[in-house]
């Protein structure tokens, strides 16, 4: 057996069942992390499953199977119960090795589908029609939730209580709040969940329909080509980016550009800033004001609570900012050029209407064009609304529990609450409230700290485990909307993992054009700094916070995402060659090795 | 003195095929939208019309041809061998002579007496919107000194019956009255490299992108199909390189300074595997393409070369469509030809496509 995915001899080419796949060498105590529902059970060796490298690259700490766990329960209710998509129930998952695979339900009765369609008609209908509307309730909604985390307070326990205890008479002491605020946080996750999924499926079911549309009407169209039909122009995720920017222009502008050099720490420069009278003052004001709420940009995609976002950790910003001061004093540092490529964007539309052969056809495309239009502002946004900003603030909060259960001695430090499942972290703080009152101490020391330390030691060895893309039956088909949608698995796909080639990387071309080039690999955000000018950048994933990285190198490869994904996006506006979605391009490719990357056709060669 | 038989290539355009046949109107169309074509000039069917008058006054010899069935093949191949072999021996008139030696002179005042031109056929019926006749008559290439031109002339004329143009036209049902075959005589270009490109692709119809073929030196050795081109697919709106192959281009066409004719030497080991036109030159080339397509409304099937000092010699510096000269163009008749069903309509509401797309059975 091995890691790489394909088993059988001889035969026809298959996957691994779930039964077969044995435990990863050092870490065969991995369950002990998750709960029972998330085990493959022997009945699971009959369906396909496929690993979400998308949103899981990494192994799952205890803690952040919630990045699982609300999302399934959120997406799963919005698709099979509340707008009863005719072909699709929802999605199950399962973990193994500490890596998350997923299978999507589907309905396939003919008679139970058109039972399905008619309510879905009606419903789906009440919000594509409504969508403006509903979607700036929504944006009230979400920024509701977003104040509301922000304002869960964690108890401190002190030695008393506060007077106001007393003298309000509430009647509560404050150790009851530790769970209930806890909970509350859990809460809010969820709701934002919910929220996350509310338009998510018909937003992309309307770039589905467009996408597939050009496809058929212009069999040569680039993926990224319809992409840029659709892009919104004013799109929140460039927001980070450009106040980076500005924050360089105004650096500048105050005299305190010299502080920032290449490879300069944040802390040195933000304590020497202390020390340059009004300069400094203009710029750390600068800095506050950016940081709310453009800095809550996580650097993975807000599943790990150690992909900290740039408030959290300002390594990453400070190692653009070098970059763009020196832009600003050489009078090259430009905007976004927003009227060009909104101009661009509709010559590029305008043009491929007028190549459609028929007034018919131009009209459908009108309406479908338009469709995604009105849909995207939420398919651009919500990501940061929700896995960024919201998410950056829920990490913080249960950083904060952590702290509280560190400092009364249940955890070694605060960030080993994540080696925890929140059920755990229930108890632990149940116990820590239980000690406050009894003026005891609590016994979760001897209890956790050893669970803690063996899971940190398993996550590490979990992390040399390699998981084969999929596992179980090759399916006959594969239509299921949301695995299409949300992931791109498709029947190609499945083809691809089945005969993996040695010789070349692939996956999908994302920006055109060929390059080469040596070859920077960051397995860690965190490493972002260590980018230098004409590398070409191999990551797992970009999010937004990686922007101001592709002013210095010459091409993008990850192993998460598709045409729409933030690295696609981002390249295409740079001009740079892209090729995202190789699955495992950071495994196979170490930094310095000179690659070629084919943008065209979605193909990474090692040359060198 | 007015030349009676011999126009230059600019006073040719596309309205002009009766008398200048289907490959110098179109040549002179180009010239007139601005778009570069190598120098040169037309034999008009008046010389073609004088001669066949003297060698067959009552036509009754073309007559003959008409009525072969089209299934006689040994029947075709004998008549038409008669024709060619009657054409090819009657002799020049000689103002048809002298307008083309002193024409063939003009065209090379700046160069070296034994100037090499491309001679080559330009039917009356060719190139068609409803049929190419593509390939069916000949083309002579590097063709050096007065002399020779006349005889390729001939040879031209000749061409239009060759065994496969007669049973062409005997399949088509087209009769043989009227027909009559003009020359174009132009500088012949040493081009870098060369080929074919569609304004839609062959492969899927689609009219959003230029299909390029290409290969090393001149675009003989891919027409010839003796190698297998490169081939780019750009697309018209972007101008992304949506697709990209490139070939082992194990020979090319060329010709030296001296040659009468052309030649297939082998490409260097290092070339073979190289791209014969870079993106920028693929991109150019494809906005050339854009602008026939747009002068003339239809899809095109256009051949280009891209000048330089020969097969695969580096790259010039500079604008590529500075380099850029078309040989040919006339209408796609592939897929003009094909019905395609819309790919969708307008249905009530926008957000019906999406319902319709979910609600589709697995």
């Amino acid at each position: 057996m091995d890691g790489n995915g394909s088993a059988g001899h001889g035969g026809a080419a298959r996957f691994l069942l779930p039964s077969e796949i044995a435990d990863a060498p050092g870490a065969e105590g991995w369950r002990s992390m998750y709960p029972y529902f998330t085990r493959f059970q022997p009945e699971d060796d009959k369906r396909f499953w496929f690993y979400n490298s998308m949103h899981f690259p990494e192994p799952m700490p205890a803690f952040d199977t919630i990045t699982a766990e609300i999302p399934y329960s959120a997406i799963g209710a919005n698709t099979a119960r509340v707008f009863v998509f005719p072909t699709t129930l929802g999605i199950e998952h399962r973990i193994v090795n500490g890596r998350v695979y997923i299978t999507a339900n589907p309905v396939t009765d003919p008679e139970e589908i058109g039972r399905r369609a008619a309510i879905f008609g009606e419903r789906a209908g009440y919000y594509f029609e409504n969508w403006d509307t509903l979607y700036q309730g929504w944006k009230a909604r979400i920024k509701g939730l977003i104040d509301e985390i922000a304002s869960v307070s964690v108890p401190q326990l002190p030695e008393f209580d506060d007077a106001a205890v007393v003298t309000g008479s509430t009647g509560v002491a404050q150790n009851h709040y530790v769970r209930e605020n806890f909970h509350r946080c859990l809460d809010l996750f969820s709701v934002m969940w919910h929220h996350h999924t509310e338009f998510l499926m018909l937003g992309y079911g309307a770039y589905v329909v467009f996408f597939q549309f050009c496809k058929q009407a212009f069999p040569e169209i680039s993926d990224q080509t319809v992409a840029r039909m659709v892009a919104g122009i004013d799109v929140m995720m460039y927001r980070p980016d450009d106040e980076l920017r500005n924050l360089a222009r105004v650096a500048v502008e105050a005299g305190v550009d010299d502080l920032f050099t290449e490879g300069c720490s944040p802390s040195q420069v933000l304590a020497a800033l202390a020390d340059r009278g009004e300069g400094g003052k203009t710029w750390l004001a600068a800095l506050e004001q950016a940081r709310e709420p453009w800095f809550n940009v996580s650097t993975g995609d807000g599943f790990y609570h150690h992909h900290r976002s740039w408030s959290d950790d300002l390594t990453v910003p400070f190692a653009a900012l070098p970059r763009y001061v020196a832009q600003v004093r050489d009078g090259l540092l430009a905007d976004r050029p927003t009227e060009a490529l909104r101009a661009e964007r509709e010559r590029i539309a305008a043009e491929y209407r007028d190549l459609l052969g028929t007034e018919e056809e131009q009209a459908a495309f009108d309406q479908m064009l338009g469709l995604c239009r009105v849909v995207f502002p939420y398919v651009e946004d919500h990501k940061f609304y929700c896995e960024h900003w919201f998410t950056t603030l829920f990490f913080g909060k249960i950083r904060e529990f952590g702290a509280l259960l560190a400092r009364f001695g249940v955890l070694a430090e605060a960030e080993d609450v994540f080696q925890l499942h929140h059920t755990e972290v229930d108890q632990a703080l149940s116990d820590v409230m239980l000690a406050w009152a009894a003026g005891g101490t609590p016994l979760g020391a001897a209890h956790f700290q050893p669970i803690v330390a063996e899971r940190k030691r398993m996550l590490e060895a979990l992390r040399a485990w390699s998981p084969p893309p999929a596992l179980g039956p090759v399916p006959e088909a594969l239509n299921d909307p949301a695995v299409h949608m949300l992931w791109g698995v498709t029947q190609q796909t499945i083809e691809a993992w089945l005969r993996p080639d040695e010789g070349e990387i692939r996956g999908c071309g994302a920006s055109s054009g060929i390059v080469e080039g040596p070859a920077r690999v960051l397995t860690d955000v965190n490493q972002i700094g260590e980018v230098r000018d004409g590398e070409i950048l191999v990551c797992p994933v970009t999010a937004p916070s990686w922007a101001p990285v592709f002013g210095k190198i010459r091409a993008a490869v990850s192993d998460i995402g598709g045409s729409m994904s933030h690295a696609a996006i981002v390249a295409r506006e740079y001009g740079m060659p892209a090729v995202v979605g190789t699955g495992d391009a950071t495994k196979r490719i170490s930094t310095g090795q000179r690659v070629r990357v084919d943008g065209d056709r979605g193909i990474v060669q090692v040359i060198g | 003195m007015t030349a009676r038989f011999v126009r230059g290539l600019a006073d040719v355009g596309a309205a002009d095929t009766a008398w200048a046949g289907g490959k110098a109107a179109a040549l002179g169309e180009l010239a007139r939208a601005e778009i570069p074509v190598p120098r040169g000039y037309v034999i008009t069917v008046a010389a073609f019309n004088l001669v066949m008058a003297a060698l067959d006054p009552s036509g009754a010899i073309r007559g003959a041809l008409g009525d072969v069935p089209a299934d006689d093949l040994a029947a075709i191949a004998h008549a038409a061998a008669d024709l060619r072999a009657r054409i090819t021996a009657a002799p020049l008139p000689p103002e048809v002579a002298a307008e083309i030696t002193s024409a063939y002179q003009r065209l090379g005042a700046q160069q070296p007496d034994e100037m090499a031109v491309a001679v080559r056929s330009s039917a009356t019926m060719e190139d068609s919107p409803e049929a190419s006749f593509a390939g069916l008559q000949d083309s002579y290439l590097a063709v050096r000194g007065a002399g020779a031109v006349l005889d390729r002339v001939r040879s031209c004329w000749a061409s239009l019956y060759n065994d496969e143009s007669v049973s062409y036209r005997r399949r088509r049902g087209t009769g043989e009255g009227g027909l009559a075959m003009a020359v174009v005589v132009q500088r012949m270009v040493s081009p870098r490299a060369a080929g074919v490109m569609f304004t839609r692709s062959p492969v899927t119809g689609d009219r959003s992108v230029v299909a390029i073929e290409g290969t090393w030196g001149l675009g003989s050795a891919l027409v010839a199909g003796e190698v297998t081109p490169d081939s780019f697919t750009v697309s018209k709106v972007t101008g992304e390189i949506t697709g990209r192959r490139v070939s082992a281009k194990l020979r090319a066409h060329s010709f030296g300074p001296n040659d009468q004719g052309i030649s297939a030497q082998p490409m260097p080991t290092a070339l073979r595997r190289s791209p014969c036109l870079s993106d920028d030159e693929a991109r150019a080339l494809a906005l050339v393409g854009r602008r026939v397509e747009e002068h003339y409304g239809v899809p095109q099937d256009i051949e280009w070369a891209l000048l330089g000092d020969s097969p695969g010699c580096p790259a010039l510096h500079g604008d590529p469509a500075d380099r850029i000269v078309l040989l040919q163009s006339r209408p796609e008749t592939v897929w003009a030809a094909r019905e395609r069903p819309p790919v969708a309509a307008p249905k009530p509401r926008a957000s019906d496509h999406v319902l319709a797309w979910l609600q589709k059975a697995l």
